[in-house]
């Protein structure tokens, strides 16, 4: 059987890359939330916010060592799958990872040891110094990933000597056109995904009428978050939109399946809302469309145009059904954030939100959203990179390693298998602490709320009724 | 070779000694952990293997960080060598880093499980014992060499796969659990800490027995690193290291015999550097052996340099929060303690 090396160094690549990203997707935003729990706790006293940040730190230990071994891995596929994307790019790419390494890797192993381990062993004080440092590091390691990554989209700042990139002038390369967008995209959608993964820990809870006053704090806390972030990642987005619309104009084109002005229709760009994009054809079928509607979104008028797929060679076009639909996803469920958000801070303002039934219910499924929509991003970006590994300047055929084939196939089925493993591993036991819930004392529902008795008493039925399955 | 004493000798010279200060760094640290998953089948108790692995908990993140640092650092100061290395050793490469997903993942998912328990210390016993294995598989494929062609990985995916480098792979796991051993001498008691020192005394001839194996086998199969040791007057110059590498051999015996409890700890920590000089001495200066030099291998001064700043600041700033998290956990981990 003959295996093509660099499809295989791609499907193992996609695998790890997109299963490392959920980790830090999920630790960036809960090490800030951890730290804001402990600093709430420090100015306030209320052993609520200790009982929460410890049950989350637990969460937070399990994902976040899944999150540190997957990485570990991708430090050393640069080389194994990648290396003359290793050789080319190498001496521009490479101090940022060694960045990471010495200001964020360090600070955050080191700290999550106290973090995790310290809770008896050092003051309240020098605790909630090290959850702040470990998100801290958290966000500095992003800082300097996303700054590589953005690299490989928008490189700047470099010139090719003897085909091998030299730097020139490094606060161009860190600060490349797409990455101060990119950066305040993905920092903003790790929040948001936390947020979502508490939202629906709290609604569970408060569901089930376990962990009264635990669980209200953290649905008040998260939808708060949400209300306010969800609706400023749109408009994140959107400026990251502009930002590729200028430096990758492809990628605009796949994204929209916007193929030219072919059809008939001059000026105002219409928005694809769903199509299948068909490559052979170079056109849409069963198309669905609003006229004008891509030009006012992408432009910001009605009658600008961008360039279609058609007005670049076939070899330079990324592939299309991919960014197409995966886009569509991300910001189907963007919009849904706006609206669980929106929705949750007008029923806390009427202050009946714990009480409506309709609205806690299925909040309890919504923890994987942020997630789903981490990872379709990711692949609008890098599908919509495609052909280039670094673009305009290395394919990613031209950047696999000299390995064969079939040792790549054993070694994509063993990533497969141990991820599967350690992944349904890792979910499992995450349900688990989730359903052993904060401990501590003053966790259980209080048995008389003068102001509002039948609220509680529908509450203690409730857990009553789903005590013995929990 | 020729050799102009400026910028473009000196970088890459600070930056081999750089990047060998982190592998060793992480081959010490990393060390004691992996060998304490190396030793857990030989724990009595769940008790006992709870003891052991708190012993390493707050730290093995931390440890690990040292490989990605290594594995970053060769990137970053010799992108051409890690683009010729991590082709040429990919298999033992990528198998090292699952067998490190597993026994990582085993920390906090062993805390956590009940029934189940018992995968997990599964998962890190082979998990620690693998990595160690194929960390020496890298170090043995390695030191015998890399055949490189137009500055690019030419050999097959098995050329690694050769008896020297397993005889390395098992050295190490024998060195990794007499670290792990007097690790645990140290930072244990009871139980625990009893079998660990009659482990020590086990280990200890035998971790000398494969240094002694490989010290003779690298100059009879490799004739450019007998001609580094062999000739004079290098041969003066380095016959002190296999000389206090046995004399310090002798103090870490009688050291577990009069029952001291942290002197073997950090005496096997000098018997792996001097290990390690020795390998630095039958390779330096090739960064892949037997053709490309750290010069011919190196990153332009403008990415040596802005890397070297940082890591001037940082590097200090470090060694500083790692002392002090050791410090924070210092003293015992007595049986029955908790985790988080």
């Amino acid at each position: 059987m003959e295996f093509d090396p660099e499809i295989l160094a791609r499907i193992q690549f996609a695998f790890t890359i997109s299963f490392h990203v959920i980790f830090p997707g999920f630790t960036i935003g809960l090490a800030a939330y951890i730290a804001t729990l402990e600093v709430l706790w420090l100015a306030t006293g209320h052993e609520r916010y200790h009982r929460i940040a410890r049950f989350f730190t637990k969460i937070f230990a399990v994902s976040f060592g899944m999150g540190v071994v997957s990485g570990i891995v991708l430090s050393y596929q640069f080389g194994t799958n990648w290396s003359p994307f290793a050789r080319l790019a190498g001496n521009v790419i490479g101090p940022l990872i060694g960045y990471e390494v010495l200001t964020a890797f360090f600070l955050e192993a080191t700290f999550l040891g106290i973090m995790l381990f310290g809770w008896n062993r050092v003051p309240r004080g020098l605790h909630v110094f090290a959850c702040v440092m470990v998100a801290a590091g958290t966000s500095l390691s992003a800082f300097w990933i996303l700054s590589a990554n953005s690299w490989m989209q928008t490189p700047a700042g470099y010139q090719m000597i003897d085909g091998v990139a030299h730097p020139v002038d490094w606060l161009s390369i860190i600060f490349n056109p797409s990455f101060p967008f990119r950066f305040a995209h993905m920092v903003t959608a790790c929040y948001l995904t936390t947020a979502f993964v508490v939202l629906a820990v709290g609604a569970r809870y408060v569901y089930a009428g376990r962990y009264h006053e635990d669980a209200r704090t953290m649905m008040r806390m998260a939808i708060g978050l949400i209300a306010i972030l969800a609706p400023v990642q749109a408009f994140i987005g959107d400026a990251h939109g502009q930002n590729t619309l200028k430096y990758q104009p492809e990628k605009i084109a796949a994204i929209e399946a916007h193929w030219g002005e072919t059809d008939g229709v001059t000026g105002g760009v219409p928005l694809v809302l769903f199509a299948w994009p068909n490559e052979t054809t170079e056109s849409n079928d069963y198309q669905i469309a609003i006229p004008h509607l891509g030009s006012l979104i992408l432009t910001h008028s009605w009658d600008g145009t961008f360039k279609g797929l058609k007005e670049f060679a076939p070899q330079d076009r990324p592939p299309v059904a991919i960014p197409f639909f995966a886009f569509r996803i991300m910001v189907g469920l963007g919009v849904l954030m706006i609206a669980i958000g929106w929705l949750g801070a007008y029923l806390l303002w009427r202050r009946r939100v714990f009480e409506t039934d309709w609205y806690v219910r299925p909040l309890q499924y919504v923890w994987p959203i942020g997630f789903v929509t981490i990872l379709s991003g990711w692949f609008v970006t890098e599908v919509g990179r495609q052909p280039w590994v670094v673009y305009n300047v290395l394919r990613t055929a031209d950047a696999v390693s000299p390995v064969a084939g079939w040792a790549m196939a054993t070694t994509l089925a063993l990533f497969v298998l141990v991820y599967a493993i350690v992944f349904s591993g890792g979910v499992y036991y995450i349900n688990r602490l989730i359903n052993k819930g904060p401990e501590g004392p003053a966790v259980e529902p209080p048995t008389g709320v003068p102001n509002r008795p039948l609220a509680s008493a529908h509450e203690a039925t409730r857990a009553a009724i789903n005590a013995p399955g929990e | 070779m020729d050799i102009s004493l400026g910028m473009d000798w000196y970088l890459p010279v600070i930056w081999s000694l750089l990047l060998a200060v982190a592998i060793a760094m992480y081959v010490i640290l990393d060390g004691f952990d992996l060998g304490i998953g190396i030793l857990f089948p030989f724990a009595r108790s769940e008790l006992e293997k709870d003891q052991m692995m708190n012993s390493v908990a707050p730290f093995w993140d931390g440890n690990e960080t040292w490989l990605v640092l290594g594995g970053g650092g060769l990137l970053v100061a010799f992108p051409l060598a890690y683009s010729i290395v991590m082709p040429a050793l990919y298999l033992p490469v990528i198998f090292m880093l699952l067998a490190l997903v597993f026994r990582g993942v085993a920390f906090e998912f062993r805390h956590v499980a009940d029934d189940s328990r018992f995968l997990w210390n599964i998962a890190f016993a082979a998990g620690s014992t693998l990595a160690a294995f194929f960390q020496g598989v890298l170090l043995g494929g390695f030191v015998q060499g890399i055949k490189v062609e137009n500055n690019a990985f030419a050999g097959g995916p098995l050329d690694w796969a050769t008896p020297f480098a397993a005889l390395c792979g098992v050295a190490v796991v024998a060195g990794y659990a007499l670290i792990g051993s007097v690790w645990l001498v140290m930072k244990t008691d009871g139980a625990a800490a009893r079998r660990a020192r009659a482990h020590a005394k086990l280990l200890l001839p035998v971790v000398l027995a494969f240094m002694a194996v490989v010290s003779l086998w690298t100059p009879i199969a490799f004739p450019r690193i007998a001609e580094r040791w062999f000739t004079t007057p290098n041969l003066f110059y380095l016959a002190p290291v296999p000389v206090v590498t046995l004399l310090l051999a002798w103090f870490v015996r009688r050291w577990l015999e009069e029952g001291h409890e942290n002197l073997p700890f950090f005496g096997v920590i000098g018997l792996f550097i001097l290990g390690y000089v020795g390998i630095g001495i039958s390779i330096f200066p090739y960064l892949i052996p037997p053709s490309l030099t750290v010069w011919e291998t190196a990153a332009p001064p403008a990415s040596q340099v802005f890397m070297l700043i940082g890591t001037v600041f940082m590097l200090p700033v470090i060694l500083g929060y790692i002392a002090f998290v050791y410090w924070l956990f210092r003293g015992k981990v007595r049986e029955g303690e908790g985790y988080h």
